[in-house]
């Protein structure tokens, strides 16, 4: 039996993309928000919303007790956190659970063994999934970071153990770099993460592709794979555009992708959405485990244009105890583009009251946003304003889609970033499918 | 006597520098948070710093200045 109502501990974009499937189920709709969010859709939307508190996200979105309290006060029976905020938080997860409540997501043992990106990468590497060559334990001090590198070889990638989303991640190509990118990394394991500052040092790859899978872990143990995203178009680390097919694999190597997500599914008993990403290697054409993320992901709607799965409902089935075998077949191709609420040169954030909001419609057109024409884009959270995804019969298609679509949305008031849209959609190291990571940065030096 | 002010609504995270500092160009003045990014704002030219308007925890808008170099 599905859960009758279900609180939705996220804002914006994904908690008003999470609430539709629950009304669309016939559910009760439970919105939270801070003060800063009162008049997003997303609030409006829920079937009741309560406030959490102050902007801030220690004080709202973050704050377990609070978000517990709601749930107790509307009455109800399960928590979907969303991606971001509390999502990867086993003790959040723990909390709910203890409270009599369904938790949506992965068991909070998942999370914490795929937290931890070094334990993460010893796991997977015990399981025969592929890593790069990198530090099994926690690197604390600049010496070992020094000696560790030396033996990996540069250029090395280094991140924290415990942080995501990109953040305080650096390439270093020699030991000058690689000293401020062990301060960067210490820095923000120190702001984000917890407990003592653990850094990853791991070989860095060249002209790499990021390629992630998404799998379902079903209630009778078994872990389905629906298909790979390339999220090769970044600036900073982070994503901008999203595609599904990659046009970067080859059958057997996509094969091999996907038998290697399920692996690593099963490795730690894996029940509900979950992501698995790969760096491809495009000089080897090979591919290593880069992180699992426990949750439902930002860039998951172009996996549901592609195979008609909703991918909400399946989390929704699975943590209330439904049992039914999945086949998965998809068609077509989806591609999704990241609306930030940044300019589109140097990407710096432009928040602002948004006084135009036009949303393209169209063909194969689904837009997933979080604001309207009178919000306002606050600094408290991140720049996403809304994905703007499309699907075609074939790459080509999806891509004309878009290139139209881009030019129809019309958003004014805050910075955006729709120029690099169609910057991209005309330039053809992108159209060619033919790029890697290097991409923006190629675009903007 | 330069002014130097924000580009976006943000929090100030960091302050690096104290008045009286003599700074080079594209040294880091002060560390802004917006949207989840840190935003350094640097010395556009070299100089003392004269005045510093804002302190680690305040809100700027858009052009409000953050410091000026003499």
């Amino acid at each position: 039996m599905l859960s009758e109502s279900v609180l939705v501990a996220n804002r914006g974009e994904i908690a008003r993309r999470i609430l539709r499937t629950v009304r669309r189920l016939g559910l009760r709709a439970v919105a939270v928000h801070s003060e800063a969010d009162a008049d997003l859709p997303f609030v409006r939307e829920a079937d009741e919303a309560v406030l959490l508190g102050p902007a801030e996200p220690a004080k709202s979105y973050l704050d377990v007790e609070r978000v517990l309290a709601a749930a107790r006060s509307t009455g109800a029976e399960a928590v979907h956190p969303g991606y971001g905020f509390l999502a990867e938080n086993a003790a959040f997860a723990r909390a709910v659970t203890a409270t009599g409540l369904t938790w949506i997501g992965p068991s909070p043992e998942a999370v914490e063994a795929m937290g931890d990106k070094i334990n993460a990468r010893n796991l997977m590497e015990a399981a025969g999934v592929p890593v790069a060559d990198g530090t099994r334990q926690p690197v604390t001090g600049l010496l070992d970071a020094v000696a560790e590198a030396a033996r990996i070889g540069y250029p090395v990638m280094v991140k924290t153990a415990s942080g995501g989303g990109g953040i305080g991640m650096g390439v270093a190509r020699d030991e000058a770099a690689l000293t401020k990118a062990f301060d960067t990394a210490s820095r923000a394991a120190a702001r984000f993460g917890e407990g003592v500052p653990a850094i990853l040092i791991e070989r860095y790859i060249e002209r790499a592709r990021h390629v992630e899978v998404q799998i379902l872990g079903l209630v009778n143990g078994t872990v389905v794979a629906l298909g790979e995203r390339d999220c090769s178009v970044q600036r900073r680390h982070q994503k901008v555009v999203e595609e599904t097919p990659s046009p970067g694999l080859t059958p057997e190597l996509r094969e091999h992708m996907l038998k290697a997500a399920v692996r690593a599914g099963e490795v730690v008993a894996y029940r509900g959405a979950g992501t698995v990403e790969f760096l491809v290697d495009t000089v080897r054409r090979d591919f290593v485990f880069l992180e699992m993320n426990t949750r439902l992901q930002v860039e998951h709607p172009v996996t549901e244009l592609v195979t008609g799965v909703d991918l909400v409902e399946q989390q929704l089935r699975i943590a209330s105890g439904e049992s039914y075998p999945m086949g998965v077949e998809s068609a077509g191709h989806a591609v999704e583009f990241r609306v930030y609420a940044e300019d589109p040169k140097r990407f710096f954030p432009g928040p602002g009251l948004i006084t135009v909001w036009e949303e393209p419609e169209g063909d194969g057109v689904r837009v997933d946003s979080g604001y309207t024409a009178g919000n306002t884009v606050t600094p408290y959270y991140d720049p996403l304003m809304a994905k703007l995804c499309v699907y075609g019969e074939s790459r080509a298609q999806a891509l004309e889609r878009a290139r139209k679509a881009a030019e129809a949305f019309r958003i004014e008031g805050p910075k955006h970033n729709l120029p690099l849209f169609t910057e991209l959609l005309s330039r053809d190291e992108f159209v060619s499918g033919d790029y890697d990571t290097g991409l923006v940065s190629r675009m903007r030096s | 006597m330069a002014e130097v002010c924000a580009e976006m609504v943000a929090n100030v995270w960091k302050v690096v520098v104290s008045e009286g500092d003599t700074v080079e160009e594209g040294d880091t003045l002060v560390i802004l948070e917006s949207m989840k990014m840190e935003i350094p704002v640097l010395a556009e030219d070299g100089g003392v710093v004269a005045q510093l308007k804002v302190a680690e925890g305040d809100v700027v808008q858009e052009g409000d200045v953050i410091a000026v170099i003499g």
